[in-house]
This record gives structure tokens, sequence and C-alpha cells, in this order.
């Protein structure tokens, strides 16, 4: 059987984003200073795309979700810049707005599935008024559709285990539950915060094809945080790398993986091991410890740790700040290092060791 | 055989050496909780059930395995935290599954453990001068010039700053808790150390100085390591051979290259094709075998192989007879290939799992006749 591989390329999308977020701001006053958890962030997701946001502990991923499910609203927080979902400005939107935003359009699974479950109601029943919110139909419908929802994540003898609480569930089963509740209402964008960290890799492996059934099955977008770089190059379409509450490096995945132009992304790619290699060296972990958001660095947010900053002319990496700029017309980087630069030292001292 | 120096497959142990620790048989079953209203003790958990490995000095052995397979259990019987309910446990030739609490004490030095979370695993209101100092103090050791001036020592070793000598847990980062309990575990010097998801909760870099750590203080120490984690890319790096388990049983062990190039069991098999590979070209053309259904529970495992209800071999491959087989009678781990240890009745060798295509068969003995 020598036939060619099967393309699973998807074509690149063209067509208007369904998200757009530009120059997102999100900054907290605390007792310290403020803290600008996220600081002029822009990206967009099209209906059917899968987008990756990665990066380290602390950069902003989760805080910049929040933004867009509007759940500063009623805080401290400071947001600014624009949340565009079809067409309408959810940044200036109000919290009722928010509110059926969150039912009809956007969905999301948390990183800790306890805390989006109801401890006294079974988890049957939460998934269920969750679909009749949103749909005209009878109770006993709903349960059918919630049977057959569970079944779908993954949940053996799911018409028997409608009943139970979630505490009698095993945690990837509350996982699942509720990736059910959030899969159910058919969102038109989903955002998933680190589905499957806290999942072992062969339930990891089904949660993740069924986002992209859902995808598939309804032009779904999606946005996909995760630290998992093995999880993005499965799953993701574009990539967005974020740093310091700034995104860094953002492109389509094989892109990114393949032609990775900033330091951090280098970094990053360095310090994981990986399962196909025959290991030969030891792991490469970035030097140094992550920004504070207080006392953000004056010019490249990196250059505390960077190990490249010498090669740009004249101390730029620590009094400018380098702008988010195209290196092809899909994949843009924020580095003062030049291109055709960049590339050549890609080529000769990061390939050799990754 | 002949005194020539083992070639690269540094996981083949050199066979003259008598292991450091011996596994043998070992059980570990939990008292059944009474089911519901009408109460009556249920089976027992069969948490660990028949496991056997050898682990030899300045050697890693990883164990993988989905979540509740007995990998931690498994971890706390070797390192006597938790009595086994049968089998045999040699430490350094000498059966230690049968001593005393007192008789294990001196023994106690040498065998530690390094526990899966950093945040809980550290008594908050202790400094970390009180925690690393512990186990001299347990121990009733003096070292010498001072517990303190060792545990700055330790400190120091493990990357830790000795001021912070006075802190406290919360002042430090997941990593640096971590190194906290590296520090202890290494206080006295132990010839072996269970490492139980030492860096499951860590970020990339952070995880890749942890892991570094360990490895610069095994070459220094000539320690053993008994290396659990979930994430196979990690087990892969750092281990010399691997142990892949499924409810409470090794379904296969070998030295790390052949299990990941060419493994024998379908459990295996599904575990390494679910891994995601961070390049997107690769991942396109792997084969992802999905497995249905849950964990059968521990307390009422499968009859015949364990892993038969869900084993894809089983359900799609086997003809009729065959299955009978799979689901009656109980496979043994026994070596299918030179050092190659596999649970199953039906094994194969498959070399396509990690990057999609079919490639060289590796052997796994030294290459010279
Ligand atoms: N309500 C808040 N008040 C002050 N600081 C906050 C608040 N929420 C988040 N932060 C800070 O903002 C930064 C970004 O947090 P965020 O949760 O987005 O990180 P993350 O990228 O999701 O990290 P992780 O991978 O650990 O989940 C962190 O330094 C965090 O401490
Ligand atoms: N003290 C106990 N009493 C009863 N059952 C137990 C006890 N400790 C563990 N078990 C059960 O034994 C089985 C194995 O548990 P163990 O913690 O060893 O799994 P594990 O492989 O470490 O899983 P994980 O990857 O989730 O840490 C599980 O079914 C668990 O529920
Ligand atoms: S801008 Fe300078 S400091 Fe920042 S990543 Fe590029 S080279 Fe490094
Ligand atoms: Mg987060
Ligand atoms: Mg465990």
């Amino acid at each position: 059987m020598s036939t060619a591989q099967p393309v699973t390329v998807r074509p690149p999308l063209s067509g208007e984003p369904f998200l757009s977020v530009e120059d997102l701001k999100v900054h907290f006053p605390t007792d310290d200073g403020l803290v600008k958890s996220v600081d002029g962030l822009t990206f967009s997701v099209r209906p059917g795309e899968i987008v990756g946001i990665v990066g380290e502990s602390g950069s902003g991923k989760s805080v910049t979700a929040q933004a867009i499910l509007g759940l500063h609203k009623g805080s401290r927080a400071q947001v600014s810049g624009h949340i565009w979902l079809g067409g309408r400005d959810l940044v200036a939107a109000t919290e009722n707005e928010m509110r059926q935003v969150r039912g009809d359009d956007v969905a999301m699974i948390f990183q800790d599935p306890l805390s989006s479950l109801h401890p006294f109601y079974s988890v049957g029943d939460q998934i269920a008024e969750a679909y009749r919110v949103h749909n005209k139909v009878s109770a006993k419908d709903a349960r059918t559709r919630t049977v057959e929802m569970l079944e779908k994540v993954g949940i053996p003898n799911a018409s028997s285990r409608y009943d139970d609480s979630p505490h009698q569930f095993s945690g990837g089963m509350r996982q699942r539950a509720m990736i059910a509740m959030a899969l159910i209402c058919k969102p038109r964008l989903l955002i998933a915060d680190e589905p499957t960290t806290a999942l072992d890799v062969t339930v990891q492996a089904q949660i993740l094809e069924l986002i992209k059934e859902l995808r598939d099955e309804l032009d779904s977008a999606v946005i996909l945080i995760t630290h998992d770089l093995g999880v993005v190059a499965e799953t993701c379409d574009q990539v967005v790398v974020m740093y310091g509450g700034q995104c860094v490096e953002k492109g389509p995945v094989d892109q990114l993986f393949d032609q990775p132009e900033m330091p951090y992304t280098w970094g990053l790619l360095g310090s994981m091991p990986r399962m196909d290699r025959v290991r030969a060296t030891r792991l490469l972990p970035i030097a140094g410890s992550p920004p504070s958001l207080i006392n953000v660095p004056k010019g490249c947010v990196f250059n505390p740790r960077c190990r490249y900053s010498d090669r740009v002319e004249g101390r730029k990496c620590f009094t400018v700040h380098p702008a988010l700029e195209p290196s092809t017309p899909e994949h843009e980087v924020r580095c003062h290092i030049p291109p055709a630069e960049r590339q050549q030292i890609l080529l000769t001292e990061i390939r050799p060791n990754l | 055989m002949t005194t020539t120096a083992p070639s690269s497959a540094a996981a083949q142990p050199a066979t003259s050496s008598a292991p450091l620790l011996e596994v043998t048989d070992v059980q570990k079953w939990f008292p059944g909780r009474s089911k519901g209203l009408l109460s009556r003790t249920g089976n027992p958990v069969k948490a660990v059930d028949g496991v056997s490995f050898t682990v030899h000095e300045g050697e890693t052995l990883g164990l993988v395995g989905e979540s509740g397979c007995g990998k931690s259990t498994t971890g706390r019987v070797v390192s006597k935290l938790i009595e086994p309910t049968g089998g045999a446990i040699r430490f350094q030739g000498r059966d230690i599954s049968g001593l005393s609490r007192r008789a294990m004490r001196p023994l106690r030095r040498e065998v530690q453990m390094i526990f899966q979370d950093p945040y809980s695993s550290l008594n908050p209101r202790q400094t970390i001068g009180t925690i690393v100092g512990t186990p001299f103090r347990i121990q009733g050791q003096k070292p010498e010039g001072g517990v303190k001036k060792a545990v700055q020592g330790l400190m120091e070793r493990v990357g830790l700053n000795p001021e912070h000598y006075n802190r406290y847990p919360h002042e430090f980062s997941g990593g640096q808790r971590q190194r906290i309990g590296i520090a202890r575990a290494l206080a006295l010097r132990p010839k072996l150390i269970v490492c139980d998801e030492p860096v499951s909760a860590l970020d990339v870099s952070v995880q890749a100085q942890v892991v570094n750590l360990l490895e610069d203080l095994q070459s220094e120490f000539g320690l053993a390591y008994v290396f659990i984690a979930h994430d196979l890319s990690v087990v892969r790096h750092i281990s010399d051979r691997v142990a892949v388990m499924y409810l409470g049983k090794i379904m296969e062990i070998t030295d790390r290259d052949s299990l990941y190039e060419s493994p024998m069991h379908p459990y295996t098999h599904a575990l390494l094709s679910a891994v995601p590979i961070p390049d997107p070209a690769v991942e396109s053309r792997r084969e992802r075998i999905l497995l249905t259904g849950d964990l059968p529970s521990p307390s009422s495992p499968p009859s015949g192989c364990v892993f038969h209800t869900r084993c894809p071999k089983y359900r799609t491959e086997l003809s009729d007879s065959q299955r009978e087989h799979c689901r009656t009678t109980q496979p043994v781990l026994e070596e299918k290939r030179p050092g190659h240890q596999v649970y199953c009745h039906f094994p194969q060798v498959r070399t396509d799992l990690i990057d999609g295509q079919p490639g060289p068969v590796r052997t796994t003995g030294p290459k010279t006749a």
C-alpha cells in the first residue's frame, strides 16, 4: 500500500473574521501598581478556524479570554481597545448584552471544571438546562440530546450517569461533561482555556477530536489556549505566541513551526522535549524569569532574557519597543533583528539544536 | 557474557551487577468501599496487581500510563510509604517488604520520594530551612557543620538562594517549590528517588530547568530514579528504560528507544499515537488510535487480558478464537524480543506511530555480536 497519504491540511480560509481583537489592553490597578496583563493585543479568528494562543504562565492568555467573554465588566480592570464580534464591539457592550452574547454566540471551556458545574444538581440536568435556555424544546428532548452529547464526549453509560452529581464523576469525566455543556449550544465561537491540560493523552486525543468536529460541522471559530505546542501543531490553523501581555509572533501553524523567527519562540521550542527524537542533548531552558507586568521592561519585553539582543545595533532592544511587523504577508514578528538575519540565525544556530 | 562495555544501549543494565531495586509480583489492594445504602463491602481495589521490575544503580526507569492505572501507588509501595499486600521488594539484595518500621529506618534514607504537587506537598507554616532540614532531624543525624549549613548547601545545589533559608513556601514560584522538594529528598544522600510527576505542574521552560537539575544530580551522586509521569515526551528524554502500566499491571517494559520506536503492546501503540508532536508536517501523516470508553474499575478488572475491553486489536483484527483466548486467559509479562517484555497474546512491532512512517526496526541488543 504505497498510495500517497491523504492531505489533511486545510486550505487557508479567506472571508471575514468572526472575532477581531484590536489593540486590546487589560490593566489591573493593584496596591503594588498597575498590572498590565494584556497590553496591546491584536488578532482575529475566522469562522471554521482554530487559533492557538501559547505562551508561558502569566503571559495573559486567560485574561484575554476573560476579556472576550466580558468577565472583567464590573471589576476594577481597565479594558480598552476593541473586541469585534460579528460586527459589534464587545468592549463597549453592557453586562446584560454580554450575558446574551455568552449564551448565543460564545461558549467557554474553563481550565477548572468544578468552577462551572454546580455541586448540588445532576450533571445531566445542568447540561439540559443550558440547552433549553437557548432552544425551545421539551424537557424530554433536552434529556435525549444531553445523553447523546455525553456519549459523544466519551462518558460511558451516559443515560445511567445522567443523574449523577458532579462529585460522582472523576476529574476527567467532569472536564468532558463541561465540554459537552459548551458544545451542546453549538457556539459560533468556542474559547477553550487549557481544556486538556489535566487529562491524560488518550482522553486528550478524544477531546481535541470533538473540538475539530464542532469546527467541521458548524464552521465555528475556536480559540484554543494551551502551553502544549504538540496540541497546537495537531489542532490549530493559526498561532498567536504571547509574552508579557503582548503578541510577539503570529502566523499560520506550519510557518510558525517551520520558520519561527522570534527569540522567545525559539526558546519555547528549544525547552521542550520531543517524543519523536532520539535523545541527543540537554533541554535548553530559557534563562531568567518572566517579566514584571508592573515595571514592564523598556524596549522589547523579552530583552532581559534574550540571547540575541547584541545583534541589534545601538542597543535598540533596550530603548525602542519593536512593532509587530510582517515577515511574510501572513507571518508577523515583534523583533528588531532584520528578517533576513533572523532566518540566518534560525538556520545556523537554532535549527541544529531543536 | 563478556566484559565488553555495554554499547549505546545503556538501557541494558550490565547483567553482572545485582539490581539496586528488585520488585517481584507486588500487589497493593485497598479495601473496597461499601456501596450505596445496602452497605456491603465491595471488592478490593486492586490498585497494583502483580508488578515486577528492576532498577539498577544510576538508572532511570520511567513509569507511564493513564490516570488511575496505579503509578503513584507503585511509587508509594516502593518507597515503603505504604505496605504491599503481596510480593517482594528487594533493595540492594535484601527483602524489605516485611520489615518493621524500626528495621526499616536505616534503609529509609536510601529511598526518597518527590511529590507531584509543589503546592500541597510543602507545609505552608514551615520555613524552607525547616522543611529541607526535617530528614536530618527524623533520622537523628548531625551533619558536619550543623543542619543549617547542610541545608544551605543543598539549597545552593538545587539552584535556590541560601539566603532564603527563612522564607515560607508561598514566597516561591512553582519551579522553586519543586526544587525545595528535591533538596529535601536529597538531604540524606539516597540511592533511589521516586519522582511522582515532578514536572507535570510546571511551565515548559521551568520544566526544562528541573529536568536538567535531576539529570545533573543523577550523574553527580549516581542516583537511580523511578520517574512517574503522564507526559511521554519528558519520559523519553529522561529515562533509560520505560514501563507502561494499565489497570495495576505492567503491559510492556523495555529500553527507552525500543519502547518509542518499536513498541509491541496495543496499549502502548494507542498511547504513543495519542501524543501530539509539535510539527504540523509530521502530525498530518500520523495515525491516531483512539481508545474508546474509560479505564475499567480496578475493583472488578476484566477477565483474561485486562486490556481486552478497550483493545483496538481485539476489536478489529483478531479472529473469534483468538478473541476467546484474550477473554479467558491472562497473558504474562514475558520477553518477546531480547530485553523487551510484553503482556499480550498477540504482540506486534509497530514502527510508524511516532513519525507516521514505517522505519527500520531497531534492534535492542548490542550491535556487535
Ligand atoms: N484580577 C487580577 N488582578 C491583578 N492581576 C491579575 C488579575 N488577573 C490576572 N492577573 C495577572 O495577570 C497576568 C496574566 O494572567 P493570566 O491568567 O492571563 O495568565 P495565563 O497566561 O493564563 O497563565 P497560565 O498559563 O498560568 O494560566 C498574571 O501575572 C496574573 O497574575
Ligand atoms: N487509599 C486508597 N484507597 C482506595 N483506593 C485507592 C487508594 N489510593 C489509590 N486508590 C485507587 O487505586 C487506583 C490507582 O491509583 P493511583 O493513584 O496509583 O493512580 P495513578 O496511576 O497515580 O493515577 P494519576 O495519573 O491520576 O496520578 C485508582 O483507582 C485509585 O482510585
Ligand atoms: S527585539 Fe531584541 S530583545 Fe527582543 S527578541 Fe528581538 S533580539 Fe531579542
Ligand atoms: Mg491561564
Ligand atoms: Mg498519581
